[in-house]
């Protein structure tokens, strides 16, 4: 029996072990696929008080050795449900039942997708969400970006430096991201922004060969691209709890990290909350586990 | 067992004419989900079901545009030296043994 179980290996949810173990509490992580979360794809964290300049693998890498020198049990599963019994609780993962008397929730979220038609089939073909990931497969060739915010900025700048060109389309005519890369970007020879437009077709036998593109009035053009990176924002990896959580807009509700159902809370970006950064990420981790510690007190 | 790195030259022997499945994980040093994989990867290597093969893309580019990778991590199956599934991007463990038919 364990005394909290986390779902999901992210900067909340490690952080939450650490904090656990620190109050003696016995610390199991369920991880799907690899700790870290989002910020492993960040190459260089520049707004984390103290840490100056780390790499997001680097930091999820320490962050992971820490919580596992404290004494937490990380576990590479994919938690599939959750039954709440009062005061025990169950996790069901793709390979084994957990008993524990707390859960925290730390699920984070994922890339969010366009919804085309072939879109999934692509990736790997011509579709990806991860420009840093696949771009050099796409030296000397034209690529398109779709997206607004600080990760299309950053894609489409760094794919500027590889691809022959680069189209950024964007739905507004502005941009919700730093001021300063957009300058960067306008300052690029090679990158041509498409404003006021939405990426509605991917034309592919194999592999993409091009792209729709609809304005906002309506008028439809095709763009010859070998790949088209994706960077639309991110939706909470909620789908497991959404049958016994409340969600708002897909994210679980949760003043002071508390859910609807006493004993089971919610830390990190899958949290109903404005502001979504690694500092508040690792906040939550100790705030829910202060709530963790209060309940099984009681008890 | 640990994994093995894959080149051109032990492709045949190690993964084609394998007479376990085989898990080949076509990655580079510069993608970030990538090395986030390995120690699952290392963890699942430890299995005697099945093996582990990782190729560098950079190190191997003709190997990996024989498969058509173009999105890293690329995770591709094989058995009695045929591709029988393929992800892209970090899986669960489970999901990837399913890939390689064993529980």
């Amino acid at each position: 029996m364990y005394d909290v179980i986390i779902i999901g290996g992210g900067p909340a949810g490690l952080t939450a072990a650490i904090y656990a173990r620190r109050a003696n509490l016995k610390t199991l992580v369920l991880e799907a696929t690899a700790c870290g979360g989002q910020i492993i794809i960040t190459p260089d964290i520049e707004n984390y008080p103290a840490a100056m300049h780390i790499s997001g693998l680097d930091f999820a890498s320490r962050l992971e050795s820490q919580a596992r020198e404290l004494g937490a049990d990380i576990n590479f599963e994919e938690v599939t449900d959750i039954n709440d019994r009062g005061v025990e609780k169950d996790v069901i993962t793709d390979s084994n039942t957990y008993a524990t008397k707390s859960i925290i929730i730390a699920t984070g979220t994922k890339p969010r997708k366009l919804g085309l038609e072939g879109e999934s089939h692509l990736v790997g073909h011509g579709v990806s969400y991860c420009a840093t990931c696949d771009g050099s497969f796409y030296r000397g060739r034209v690529v398109a970006v779709t997206g607004g915010g600080n990760t299309a900025l950053d894609d489409a700048l760094f794919l500027s430096n590889i691809a022959e060109k680069v189209y950024l389309i964007h739905r507004r005519d502005s941009f919700r991201g730093d001021a300063e890369t957009v300058e960067k970007l306008k300052a690029q020879p090679n990158v041509e922004l498409v404003l006021n437009s939405n990426v509605t077709k991917l034309n592919y036998d194999k592999t993409l060969n091009s792209i729709e593109v609809t304005d906002n009035d309506g008028n439809k053009s095709e763009l010859e691209v070998a790949a088209l990176f994706i960077a639309i924002g991110r939706t909470p990896a909620t789908d497991a709890f959404a049958n016994k959580i409340t969600l708002r807009e897909g994210y679980i509700d949760g003043e002071y990290c508390h859910t609807n159902i006493p004993g089971i809370f919610v830390a990190g970006d899958c949290r109903y909350k404005e502001v979504r950064q690694l500092v508040t990420a690792t906040s939550d981790g100790a705030v829910a586990v202060h709530e963790v510690v209060k309940l099984l007190n009681k008890s | 067992m640990s994994i093995i790195e894959g080149t051109s030259e032990n492709f045949d022997s190690e993964v084609i004419r394998s007479d376990k499945p085989v898990l080949v994980d076509f990655n580079a040093t510069w993608c970030p989900p990538c090395r986030a994989l390995e120690p699952l990867l290392e963890e699942m290597s430890e299995s005697d079901e099945y093996k582990i093969i990782s190729v560098d893309v950079d190190a191997e580019p003709a190997l990996s545009a024989s498969y058509g990778v173009s999105s890293i991590p690329c995770l591709i199956a094989f058995k009695n030296g045929e591709e029988v599934d393929r992800r892209i991007g970090l899986q669960p463990r489970k999901r990837i043994e399913k890939m390689l038919g064993v529980k």
